[in-house]
């Protein structure tokens, strides 16, 4: 887990290890410090020394200098490193998603991948921090301190032998013990998190059956609860400061014992007065050190969690992948499914398709009827390989969909989605995925035969006009007209509308017909449709359901034949199924 | 130390505080005590290392330890005496924060969330849910900074900074003066930095906000970003979002990072700089203004004196430290209050829905039980209280509506729907046809004209009856995490399992839910992502069946259930609409043909009303609809 983080460094190792070199520096001045001053307090008491106490004040000072450029410059560098460690974090989780296949996308939720990018980065981002800024540091700053306490102390630093390992003890069995309970209770305040989620989407429903006295109760009662249990974890870690106020304490009164002892009796010649208070300082370094480890413990293995989610998303290997000797050419906008059978996982009881044989030729329109969950969009989706099959082959062009250039096959397969979407941005920029380098008129030109140009034309800024995010300031058949004129875009060989026009009327719907008939006749044309309208006019129609093909042909052959087809057409002829 | 930036909402951080009084009006105050005396206690000792030194002093020459220890014992001892009692106050206060601090924030949620609950639904119509959302995560996440870290750590370093002010003033006033001119200077330092780095964690925040909306944008539109190979472009465009957000993150941790080493040194200087004054006055033996009189300086003062300048600089850089907390808290705390503080839904409704039982004569009697029949109770100026039962009458007389002052949704509609009646609405999106349903449950209120619920002005019912005898079904489904049963049970809380099966048949609902792994008990998640939106939406349709209302709102109920299905369910909803009032919005004139009254809605008004039938034969816009000459949008 850590290597496979830790490749997201890069370019920012440089700047990571100066904040490592400059930290050790800071620690090593910053241990000197007292020494100096234990020096300088000794001389002061054996009377004044003026240049003496220029002299190491200058040296002091120096010190200080040089301890504020190393801690200062670390500071910088470290905000560096940590900011471009998870910058580069997120791009490579952002970039794996990129590669991801249709099959990667359904294992995650969108909501689940966003807060791996921001919580979960971020959360990896401050240990990331703290491991080079403090990590280092205080294991540094305990050994400097236990060694310059043993020069200048002597015996008296054997109080540390005592203090640390209780200390130690103490903190980790705090920890161990600490950890799980906020484990679990994180784990209770996302769930918290997301019902309120629920809840704000919900207002509606809840204002509806006027429950609002009801989810306010509800929500008590779970956030209660998790009070209840946050408290207890915290109290577990709130026994540290006791703990350790103990230990300097100790730590205090041991050495001002044993110490004045010492000196008075002469029994360790080598300590006097300000070696006493020194031995002070060091003890309360060596005993912040071990607490600030025992933090980073915690702090680690807290996000120990988010680490694990983000490499979840970073391992996950893309479903299908770019043959190795790619055909980028696509003949002809023919489609042959070969005894094709799909299941969407591997483990799945149900296959979503079963034994489909369909041959499509060039430049046909077809038109695909079912009712919900017949795999309708299920089969289609095999064309542009956005999900691979589990049995069979389909085939564009005469040739294996496995063996071209994934990108020369989509650019070829143009396809508009059943849950479609715009992206905020104008029209034109929407429009323009289909094709970058697309002109005004060719725009113009692709929206004219989606039946869009009309309306674009009538919003106050035409073609630059903003979409909002989802595209929820444009209507549902307009939202429609537009994907599709974007998808026209790529002059692809093959056009596949999955429930496209189902929030156009018929009349334009017939139009957007006419005009593929008319302009691109060589374009395999692929129309699932709820209406019988909108296809009854194809060279073939097929019906699925339950992931089989129950019936192909004209719409005259299935009306005489095909029993489903029949039973919609009568609903929709006497229903007056004019909209949808 | 921060009052003057303008970021900072120091109205917020009082009633922050306020409220953790309110919430603990006796423990709050404790732990501030309790950290007082543990600070306090913290800075005593330098007093007793101060004597014992003299008594060292006093000894060393002659070396006589049995008569040191004979002094030095009893002050020991007493400092133990002074630190059990520092380690038991420390002890109770850090758990009295763990208390006061999850107590606090889980008290502050429910306040919020009461308050968000009696917003009306024009709160959640304007605001994004992310916003929303993000009060209950990172707001409370940096008011829990606050209250755990930065209260304690304040309180704690201002006691010693005070205490040692005084101790060091009863040294020496002169040298005193001197360690407040290097304060002045850190404090100085840390406004500059300190404030630099509160803004660029605010920017930060900001920037974070952005990348997220880009993220969630793009992993939404995964599938067509795959559809069109436009990952390149995707990734060109993240990662501009991602260098600002890096900025502004750098910049802010930066600041952050030095200020830290800066005061820390400024107080290595500052005591070098003492020792040396000290020294020199020493040497030329200034008089030195102290409370102990005024005498010539001397090293027993100086030394010790030295400890206490580190003591105090130590704190103030604690104090320091606590800056861009303290900021993030007042800025969370100021977006948290202003939801509180938002106007609730108001609700002046006096009359009552009650269980009622009708003798034959057609007299109403309030009884408790549940009788499957209720009354309008409807309490007069003159003491007297009438019943009228309830029917689903409901009629809109001349209404005018509109979300905002400029832009009028409603024109003069007038709505007449008896009791049993199916009244549907057709109108292109954005015609008005949903608004009329907000305003008869009271999402809205209407400008002008009337509503009447059986008779009564719906002004006058109380909310949450009135909602009660209104079942919805919305295009949007809603559901809950919790089991299928649980959701529909959700319509009424008291219904039977049986009774909660029998309202799904009724949907039709009962067909699928049966194949489900768990049935009945299978968990939904994530709004019930693992269902088809179809399937949602028959559950939705049970869980206002199962509340048995006698007006029915359905708004494009049925849209994403194909021609098929739809007739199933239709078979179902016939039986479900029997008897009730139903409002009937919907795209597929199929869904609404078999309605009563068809009224056709165009940019508010209403143009066309009538049967099927009668629109037909008047060869209208409804006509046009229907053989599709026009399109609804």
């Amino acid at each position: 887990m850590i290597k496979r983080l830790s490749k997201s460094v890069r370019e920012y190792k440089k700047p990571a290890i100066i904040t490592l070199l400059l930290i050790i520096g800071e620690a090593v001045i910053e241990t000197i410090i007292p020494y100096i001053t234990a020096e300088l307090v000794n001389r002061i008491k054996d009377g004044i020394d003026m240049n003496y106490i220029i002299r190491t004040g200058i040296i002091l000072i120096v010190m200080a200098c040089l301890s504020l450029m190393c801690g200062g410059f670390a500071g910088f560098t470290c905000a560096n490193a940590s900011a471009g460690f998870a910058k580069n974090l997120r791009k490579d989780i952002f970039g794996k998603i990129q590669g991801f296949t249709f099959q990667n996308i359904d294992k995650f939720s969108s909501a689940s991948l966003v807060t791996r990018m921001t919580t979960d980065v971020n959360n990896v981002q401050m240990s990331f921090m703290m491991l080079i800024r403090i990590a280092i540091r205080s294991p540094l700053m305990l050994i400097f301190s236990v060694v310059m306490a043993f020069i200048m102390g002597g015996k008296l630093a054997a109080t540390f032998v005592v203090i640390i390992p209780v200390l130690t003890f103490g903190l980790i069995m705090i920890a161990k013990k600490a950890m799980p309970a906020f484990r679990s209770v994180f784990r209770k305040y996302d769930k918290l998190n997301e019902s309120i989620e629920e809840n704000v989407r919900a207002m509606r429903v809840v204002k509806g059956f006027s429950r609002e006295n009801y989810e306010k109760k509800k929500f008590r009662d779970a956030s209660d609860n998790i009070c209840v249990d946050f408290t207890k974890a915290e109290k577990i870690v709130a026994l540290n400061r006791p703990i350790m106020q103990f230990c300097v304490n100790f730590n205090l009164v041991f050495i001002l014992y044993v110490g004045s002892k010492m000196i008075i009796t002469g029994d360790g010649a080598n300590i006097d007065v300000g070696q006493l208070s020194a031995m002070l300082t060091y003890g309360f370094q060596v005993l912040m050190s071990l607490m600030m480890l025992s933090m980073i413990y915690v702090m680690l293995t807290l996000s120990a969690e988010s680490a694990k989610r983000i490499c979840e998303v970073l391992s996950e290997e893309p479903a299908l992948t770019n043959p190795e000797n790619p055909i980028y050419e696509i003949k002809d906008g023919s489609i042959d499914f070969d005894g094709v059978s799909f299941k969407y996982f591997k483990h799945a009881k149900l296959s979503a398709l079963l034994n489909i044989d369909l041959h499509i030729e060039s430049g046909m329109t077809v038109g695909i009827l079912g009712g919900t969950g017949s795999s309708k969009s299920s089969m289609v989706q095999l064309i542009p390989r956005l999900y691979d099959t589990t049995e069979g082959v389909v085939k564009v062009g005469g040739v294996d969909v496995k063996d071209y250039d994934i990108e020369s096959l989509r650019s070829s397969v143009a396809m508009v989605l059943q849950k479609n979407l715009l992206f905020s941005g104008t029209i034109k920029e929407n429009l323009r995925w289909g094709n970058e380098d697309a002109t005004d008129e060719e725009l113009i030109e692709a929206c004219k035969l989606a039946q869009a140009d009309d309306f674009i034309q009538a919003f106050p800024d035409k073609y630059d006009t903003f979409i909002e995010q989802g595209g929820s300031n444009v209507s549902g058949g307009q939202k429609q007209r537009i994907c599709i004129a974007r998808a026209l875009l790529k002059k692809p060989k093959i056009l596949i509308l999955d429930d496209s026009t189902s929030a156009v009327d018929m009349k334009t719907d017939a139009k957007i017909r006419e005009g593929f008939r008319k302009f691109i006749p060589e374009t395999t044309k692929l129309i699932i449709a709820q209406r019988i309208a909108s296809i009854q006019d194809a060279d073939l129609i097929i019906v699925m359901d339950n992931g089989k093909i129950v019936a192909t042909g004209k719409h005259d052959d299935l009306l005489a034949s095909c029993g489903i087809y029949q039973e919609v057409y009568a609903q929709q002829t006497n229903g007056g199924d004019s909209d949808e | 130390m921060n009052e003057k930036k303008p970021a900072f909402d120091a109205k917020a951080l009082k009633r922050i505080i306020k409220l953790l009084f309110e919430f603990y009006p006796v423990m709050f105050p404790a732990t501030i005590v309790c950290i007082i005396f543990s600070a306090v206690t913290a800075s005593i000792p330098a007093l007793f290392i101060q004597k014992v030194i003299a008594v060292i002093e006093k000894w060393v020459e002659t070396r006589d330890w049995i008569a040191a220890k004979a002094e030095i014992v009893p002050m020991l001892l007493i400092l133990c005496v002074l630190y059990v009692l520092s380690i038991l106050s420390v002890f109770i206060y850090t758990r009295l924060m763990a208390v006061i601090t999850q107590g606090y924030l889980s008290k502050l949620r429910c306040k919020m969330f009461d308050s968000m609950q009696n917003l009306p639904i024009k709160y959640f119509d304007t605001n994004k849910h992310g916003d929303i959302m993000s009060h209950y995560t990172n707001d409370i996440d940096a008011i829990r900074e606050l209250i755990s870290q930065s209260i304690p750590a304040l309180i704690n370093s201002l006691t010693i900074v005070l205490a040692v002010l005084a101790i060091m003033l009863y040294f020496s006033v002169w040298l005193t003066v001197i360690v407040l001119v290097g304060v002045f200077f850190m404090l100085l330092v840390s406004k500059k930095v300190g404030g630099g780095s509160a803004k660029y964690f605010v920017k930060n925040q900001i920037s974070m906000g952005k990348a997220e909306g880009f993220v969630q944008e793009m992993m939404n539109g995964q599938k067509v970003i795959k559809v069109f190979c436009h990952e390149k472009e995707c990734m060109d465009e993240f990662d501009n979002v991602n260098e600002a957000l890096c900025n502004d993150c750098r910049k802010a941790h930066a600041y952050a990072n030095v200020l830290g080493p800066i005061i820390q040194n400024i107080g290595n200087v500052l005591y070098v700089i003492m020792a040396m004054i000290g020294g020199l006055f020493i040497i030329l033996k200034v008089k030195n203004l102290s409370f102990m009189g005024y005498a010539t300086l001397e090293i027993s003062v100086l030394v010790p004196f030295l400890n206490m300048v580190k003591q105090f600089t130590g704190n103030v850089n604690q104090l320091s430290q606590q800056i861009n907390l303290i900021v993030m808290a007042a800025a969370g705390g100021s977006r948290i209050f202003s939801l509180m503080d938002e106007e609730p839904e108001s609700d002046d409704g006096y009359v009552t829905l009650v269980n009622a039982e009708i003798d034959e004569n057609g007299n109403v009697k309030e009884t408790d039980k549940r009788t499957g029949k209720w009354a309008w109770k409807h309490p007069h100026g003159d003491g007297t209280t009438t019943y009228t039962p309830l029917r689903g009458d409901v009629r809109m007389v001349n209404v005018d509506f509109s979300y905002k002052a400029d832009k009028q949704i409603l024109y003069d509609v007038s709505v007449y729907a008896e009791p049993g009646q199916k009244v549907a609405f057709v109108g292109a999106t954005g015609a008005g046809k949903t608004t009329i349903t907000n305003l008869i449950n009271r999402f809205y209120d209407i400008e002008d004209g009337k509503i009447r619920y059986d008779g009564i002005n719906i002004n006058k019912i109380r909310k949450s009856d009135l909602r009660r005898s209104l079942g919805i079904v919305l295009q949007d489904t809603n559901l809950f995490t919790g089991t299928v049963i649980d959701n529909i049970r959700y319509g009424r809380l008291d219904a039977t399992d049986i009774e909660c099966m029998k309202a799904a048949e009724l949907a039709g609902a009962d067909d699928f839910i049966t194949r489900l792994p768990n049935g009945y008990n299978t968990e939904l998640t994530n709004n019930g992502s693992n269902l088809s939106q179809g399937q949602r939406q028959l559950i939705a349709i049970a869980r206002a069946a199962v509340a048995d209302p006698p007006v029915m709102i359905l708004d494009e109920a049925t849209s994403s259930i194909d021609t098929r299905t739809e007739a199933i369910v239709q078979r179902g909803m016939d039986k479900l609409m029997e008897g009730r009032t139903v409002f009937v919005i919907a795209h597929r004139l199929s869904t609404v043909m078999n309605s009563d009254i068809i009224m056709v809605l165009d940019h508010g008004r209403i143009i066309e009303k009538g049967s099927h039938q009668k629109l037909i034969e008047e060869k209208g816009t409804y006509y046009q609809l229907y053989t599709g000459a026009f399109e609804l949008e």
